[in-house]
């Protein structure tokens, strides 16, 4: 039998703690108008929570499935980096890396580099990895068909949850100053442009613009 | 296009870009400018995505009960809530704001 090491524990407790709340993730999906099979495709092979909630987000309030596609892919760009920080930690052995890729979230990398040795790492990232898969898919089910059984969104404040849904996305990563800025001129962008553009492109505009800012406001702090 | 295809596309987007950090040199993205631009469109997307679903409708922008919602998920978030009490503390501030007779 296995025996439980800190990283194992660490994994299973995040994966606890986060694979539930695929819960949230169903019952807004169904709720901005997905059926509980693209729900649960969703779940079973974007398998990036953050970029699930921005697909949904932008088809829920009326967004097109191109504004969709494209608000949840440059969600995922953070994954790619990620990969490549754990490759240069953990060397990954060839015939797993497609399986690897798959499992590549905030949560298996966070629970990877917060230990110091080699095989720690590799039990880590796969107990978070395969724990959370697990278990989120299994609440996004129990979600999507509670969501589909409440029907009007608005009923029961499952609005105000998808907002609370994103902030809480949001919240881990304002550590400082810079984050917050970024933050507070993204939502301006987004509320300045509303109005003005077709559904679901606020959100490109407003990440683009201050994506663009960010990276080149701290070039610049980095040649001084 | 219907909106399977575009899941489709999406999670195939996904993977791919998930991948590809494994796949190409390292040298291509191991830039201090594509680490801080991965990690300012996350901040930059999720800020978004959080005012549009608070003041959002179509094209429009509307005050109503979701303003509570975001106001009682910060405050729990504040008190190092767990995200899905977070979640829950939305929906209920937005659920006894329209009971209380506000849009």
């Amino acid at each position: 039998m296995a025996r439980f090491t800190p990283a194992t524990r660490m994994g299973l407790s995040i994966a606890a703690a986060v694979g539930v709340y695929g819960v949230s993730f169903g019952a807004l999906s169904t709720g901005s108008g997905l059926s509980v099979l693209q729900t649960c495709a969703l779940s079973l092979l974007m398998f990036t929570g953050g970029s699930q909630f921005a697909f949904i987000g932008v088809i829920g309030g009326g967004g097109t499935g191109a504004a969709a596609w494209a608000a949840a892919t440059l969600l995922g760009v953070r994954n790619g980096v990620y990969a490549m920080s754990l490759k240069t930690l953990i060397e990954p052995p060839g015939p797993l890396v497609p399986l690897m890729a798959h499992l590549t979230i905030d949560e298996s990398i966070a629970t990877a580099t917060a230990q110091t040795d080699h095989d720690e790492r590799v039990r880590g990232f796969w107990t978070a990895g395969i724990g959370i898969y697990v278990l989120w898919n299994a609440s996004t089910l129990v979600g999507a068909l509670a969501g589909d059984a409440i029907g009007d969104p608005r009923r029961w404040g499952l609005d105000g949850a998808a907002v609370a849904a994103f902030l809480g996305l949001l919240w881990p990563r304002l550590t400082g100053r810079d984050p917050v800025a970024l933050a507070v001129v993204s939502a301006l962008v987004t509320v300045i442009v509303l109005p003005v553009v077709p559904p679901g492109i606020p959100v490109l505009v407003a990440a683009g613009a201050t994506a663009l800012w960010w990276a080149w406001q701290q070039r610049r702090t980095a040649a001084r | 296009m219907n909106l399977w295809s575009w899941i489709l596309l999406a999670v195939a987007a996904a993977y791919v870009i998930k991948l590809s950090g494994y796949l190409l040199p390292r040298k291509l993205l191991d830039r201090p400018v594509v680490i801080r631009l991965a990690m300012g469109l996350t901040v930059g997307l999720l800020a978004s995505l959080t005012i549009l679903n608070t003041v959002g409708k179509g094209q429009a922008i509307v005050l109503d009960s979701r303003l509570l919602a975001l106001g009682a998920a910060a405050i729990a978030l504040w008190l190092k809530a767990p995200y899905l009490v977070v979640v829950l503390v939305g929906a209920i501030a937005a659920g006894l704001g329209r009971l209380a007779g506000l849009p």
